[in-house]
């Protein structure tokens, strides 16, 4: 395939560094076009008019959006290297299930308990602790969630392996617990030990530091959280 | 004797008005599969829905040879892996991934939008209104002059989609306004899904649906 694969995304963005991920694990080169949300390219507007949102994968000036969206079509036009997806349907169904469960409702619960507070907080706490749990039910047994290599429920899961430990410590909470989620937390320190994953990751640093920031505004303004 | 359905080992637990259960019917209908259809009473939700669908608790669950599948796009992946004929989904990878993207939107906008129509009042419902409107041309954007979504043929999106025209009724009465105005060429396709038996068999009237959402207005002390 040599046609132009350009990725527009956003530095600390779970989302288009998933699709990073992907194509790294699969040997694509692409280029990378950083966005900023708060004044968006005409690139950006021009191939993804309805969401407006990064990610966007333009692939021979053909664009793809919505990151899960663009996973699948990674998956199926670079089939050869390091699949993704199982073959079995079931199994392919399964995945996709759990990918879903990632978006809906544990990265919501998680985000959320980090700029909530009081009653708000302390619910979604508790949901997001009954999702980790979930999720270590899922893991029992493997290495990763998609068995013995890295697939496509262990990126869509890259939020909790790194941008979830740093929400944590900026809003002073405990949520991914190495006592209560022994197995995902193994499977973190695996998923990370992985240069190629590393390689996909925002430095922790500057996450913190722009998350703190992003809080400090909240208080100053005393805005309703987002 | 075995029965088709028990052979095929394929069993769908749903509700009878729920687009998204509907979907279901409509992808195994199209593929011809036969298999047990399971009412389920939301109100009381059987012991099967609890253990099949653990995290949700939600229709549809499509169950096969014992194994459950939750999340109706997901489902009609599942069906259209399985059982070949009749693909729903395009070969071309780039095709797929539209194929996806505008099923996503369907699930993250219609329905959601829909229920604020027929729930809320004032500038909310205006709101509502104009949003829902928007919806509708952004789909008929996409269909533009094809018989389906699907090209030539009924496809995935088409699945996705076909259930909320039984749902027009409802919008339009609550939102004063008509698909047919609005959207010519999508009503008009609406009427072509209506003329496929796979969709005619799984969808209620709309007449039906309108009436369910006045019993929901009532229960939520709406009416």
């Amino acid at each position: 395939m040599g046609e132009e694969l350009k990725l527009f995304g956003v530095w600390g963005s779970p989302f288009s560094r998933r699709v990073e991920l992907a194509l790294r694990l699969k040997g694509i080169p692409y280029d990378y076009m950083e966005e900023d949300l708060s004044n968006k390219s005409p690139s950006l507007l021009k191939y993804n008019p309805i969401h407006k949102k990064i990610p966007v994968l333009l692939h021979g000036g053909k664009p793809v959006v919505e990151s899960l969206v663009i996973l699948e079509y990674i998956e199926e036009t670079w089939e050869g290297n390091h699949a993704i997806l199982p073959k079995d349907p079931y199994e392919r169904a399964m995945a996709r299930f759990w990918a879903r469960f990632l978006d809906d409702k544990c990265m919501p619960a998680m985000w959320m308990s980090c700029w909530t507070e009081g009653d708000a907080q302390q619910n979604f706490m508790k949901e997001s602790k009954e999702n980790l749990s979930i999720l270590e039910g899922e893991l029992k047994g493997k290495k990763f969630f998609g068995g013995n290599a890295i697939g496509l429920v262990d990126i869509a899961a890259l939020f909790i392996a790194h941008w979830a430990g740093v929400l944590q410590e900026v809003a002073g909470i405990s949520l991914v617990n190495e006592e209560k989620h022994p197995i995902l937390f193994k499977w973190i320190e695996e998923f990370i030990s992985s240069d190629i994953v590393v390689e996909c990751l925002p430095a922790r640093e500057r996450l913190l530091a722009f998350f703190q920031a992003k809080k400090e505004t909240m208080l100053a303004t005393k805005a309703p959280a987002q | 004797m075995a029965t088709a359905a028990e052979k095929e080992g394929v069993v769908l637990l749903d509700f009878w008005v729920s687009p998204f259960g509907q979907r279901c019917r409509i992808a195994l209908a199209e593929k011809g599969v036969e298999y047990e259809y399971k009412e389920e009473n939301l109100i009381d939700k059987s012991p099967l829905l609890l253990k099949m669908n653990p995290i949700h608790k939600k229709i549809p669950v499509l169950i096969h040879h014992g194994k459950p599948i939750c999340e109706s796009l997901i489902i009609v992946q599942y069906i259209d892996e399985v059982w070949s004929n009749n693909p729903l989904l395009p070969s071309d990878p780039y095709e797929r991934a539209k194929a996806r993207f505008w099923a996503d939107f369907v699930d993250k906008k219609v329905y959601e939008c829909g229920t604020r129509l027929w729930k809320l009042k004032g500038e909310a419902h205006e709101e509502a209104r104009k949003d829902m409107i928007e919806i509708l041309k952004l789909l008929e954007g996409e269909l533009g002059d094809k018989k389906y979504f699907g090209g030539e043929t009924f496809g995935f999106v088409d699945v996705a989609v076909a259930p909320f025209t039984a749902w027009f009724y409802t919008y339009e009465t609550c939102g004063k306004f008509s698909v047919d105005e609005e959207c010519l060429k999508l009503a008009a396709w609406a009427k072509r899904c209506k003329g496929r038996e796979s969709v005619s068999k799984s969808v209620h009237d709309p007449h039906k649906v309108y009436e369910f959402v006045g019993k929901l207005k009532k229960k939520f002390g709406l009416e």
